[in-house]
């Protein structure tokens, strides 16, 4: 019925330049990760050895990295659940106030939001000698410590949560959750069997939207922590931009692109996978 | 509000996980109160970490740091071209998508998808690569713009497209029955409606762009935004100034949502003027239902 080229045309422009200026340049990402060279004469020569010296040699940089960023993601998921469900069901009148609040930090630079974590946790805040008297902030220092990037990461992707959970908790139909209650389900009954599986496409985006960007993120560890926190984000820009040995930090950023995906499709496996590709399914 | 007969044990057990949600705001909200506290902060040295005096210099000096404004004035040139472009793109495309049944619909959409799924240091590396191979380009206000413009578009559709989905086509049947051009139909009933999602796509295109660091740390060449002026600033430390256009620039996001969310109502109200209590409500949906889903 319709001419059948006016989508394509549609499509067209934003087409371009994501393949132009996003898919070709993965190519020319992974070409430069086989050069070889010093500095100033790379060249392409197939030359796989950098992957195996990117690995060996920041191989702690990468452990580190998902260990933070799965913790970041665990941590966010149990805050961003008791307020998604609160906005959701329990809020009446001050829902907006409180999904303002939720998006109130994007309202702020990242860089300047993770500096106040730095001004927060320094050493002279009373934030630390209370994280202190609890036990949480050994010898009174929280600024530079590992505790502290898995706390800026959490804060930062925070929102990321907040906003999927929210989105699948308020699509339930309330009639449900009230069947649940009819049918004599205690009310945690009624949460574990009926409301917690039908927000499980909210948690699976949530995780994914904070895991990621959290894993290859460099910001955090650069201004909360100290050498010995260094994730994979802080190696491939330092091998980029100062040192600009750009074949292992090309190798580097493949094998993250990779690990990452990987990692995805094994959760999607196991969590379903309406969450990624729920969009397209309405 | 005490707790009938259980005492206040059984009234924190039944709010427990308003309590969290309240707590949960508050660790959200903390390090904004902090910026803005900050900002009237008289710091003794250069570094801005421990509360001094009080004192409202720099804000009146606010725009008195010549490197900070230059680094200012192109993340805004940056984000209005980038939005600009961006939302012009992405509005296409999501038409595409929601309208049209076509081959390689599901690639479109796959390719929509995964740059929202890459982390920002694989596509920031991965472009400087290309930049630095194919040599054509050289790194600054040109590069940074491609770079913007590419993360910004999935954004852009994923938020119209939300739009167009829940629209009402006979709505736009009404206009052509009544003697509108195709393109009269879509400047005065389409373009209205989907406004406020083709503006809340602009408005997360902006807030993208202007907030942007990784991407922009590696597409820059020499050219400073205001995150990289920031960035570069956190070392020798950071001017008070800075915490005063954060907030101002908090205080405007705030009014241009207050703005989107009153386009939004009207245009709701627009949507609603429907006859829909006459029209098969049968099924026991009450008159005020939102529309759409």
């Amino acid at each position: 019925m319709r001419r059948r080229v006016v989508p394509y045309f549609l499509l067209g422009p934003g087409a371009a330049w994501l393949l132009l200026f996003f898919v070709v340049p993965l190519y020319y990402l992974f070409e430069l990760s086989l050069n070889s060279g010093v500095f100033g004469s790379y060249e392409f020569s197939w030359h796989w050895a950098n992957y195996n010296d990117a690995l060996s040699l920041y191989d702690t940089q990468f452990v580190r990295s998902f260990k933070y960023a799965g913790l970041a993601t665990v941590f966010a998921l149990l805050l961003a659940y008791p307020l998604a469900y609160t906005i959701a069901f329990k809020a009446g009148r001050w829902r907006n106030v409180l999904l303002f609040a939720v998006v109130a930090p994007f309202f702020t630079t990242y860089l300047i939001r993770t500096l106040a974590w730095e001004t927060i946790l320094s050493d002279q805040s009373p934030v630390v000698s209370v994280l202190d008297a609890v036990g949480l902030a050994p010898e009174g220092r929280a600024l530079a410590t590992g505790g502290a990037v898995v706390a800026g990461l959490t804060y930062n992707f925070l929102p990321f949560m907040v906003l999927p959970i929210y989105a699948s908790l308020e699509r339930i139909d309330v009639r449900l959750i009230e069947a649940g209650k009819d049918l004599y389900a205690s009310a945690s009954q009624t949460f574990f069997r009926v409301t917690l599986p039908l927000s499980a496409p909210g948690v699976v985006a949530g995780t994914l939207l904070t895991f990621i960007p959290a894993s290859g993120d460099y910001v955090n560890a650069q201004f909360l922590g100290s050498a010995s926190n260094q994730m994979i984000g802080n190696v491939i820009q330092s091998l980029y931009l100062k040192q600009s040995d750009y074949p292992a930090a090309a190798a580097l950023s493949f094998v993250l692109m990779a690990a990452i995906l990987i990692l995805v499709l094994i959760y999607i496996r196991f969590a379903g996978s309406e969450a990624l590709m729920g969009e397209e399914a309405v | 509000m005490g707790g009938r007969g259980g005492g206040p044990w059984r009234w924190l057990r039944e709010h427990a996980v308003q309590i969290v949600a309240v707590l949960v705001v508050l660790y959200m909200l903390i390090p904004i109160a902090v910026i803005f506290a900050f900002s009237f902060n008289d710091p003794a040295g250069r570094y801005n970490f421990t509360w001094v005096g009080f004192t409202l210099d720099h804000w009146s000096n606010a725009f008195g740091i010549p490197e900070l404004n230059e680094a200012l004035v192109t993340s805004l040139k940056l984000a209005v071209l980038a939005t600009l472009i961006s939302t012009v793109i992405g509005t296409l495309m999501a038409m595409a998508l929601v309208r049209y049944e076509f081959f390689g619909r599901r690639a479109a959409n796959f390719l929509i998808v995964i740059p929202m799924a890459t982390p920002e240091i694989v596509m920031g590396s991965a472009l400087l690569s290309f930049f630095l191979l194919i040599g054509t380009f050289s790194l600054g206000f040109e590069t940074l713009l491609i770079a913007h413009v590419m993360f910004c578009i999935s954004f852009v559709v994923v938020v119209v497209r939300s739009r167009l989905i829940g629209f009402d086509r006979n709505l736009e049947e009404a206009a052509k029955d009544l003697g509108a051009s195709p393109f009269q139909t879509f400047r005065l009933v389409t373009l209205p409606l989907i406004m406020p999602g083709i503006f809340g796509g602009a408005m997360l295109a902006f807030a993208l762009s202007i907030d942007d660091f990784v991407i922009s740390n590696f597409n820059s060449g020499t050219t400073v935004t205001f995150p990289l002026y920031i960035f570069g600033a956190a070392q020798r430390g950071i001017p008070v100034e800075v915490n005063v256009i954060a907030m101002i620039l908090f205080f405007f996001t705030c009014a241009a949502m207050g703005f989107a969310t009153w386009q939004q109502r009207r245009a709701e109200k627009l949507t609603s003027v429907r006859p829909e209590q006459e029209v098969g409500v049968g099924a026991g949906v009450p008159a005020g239902a939102p529309a759409a889903t």
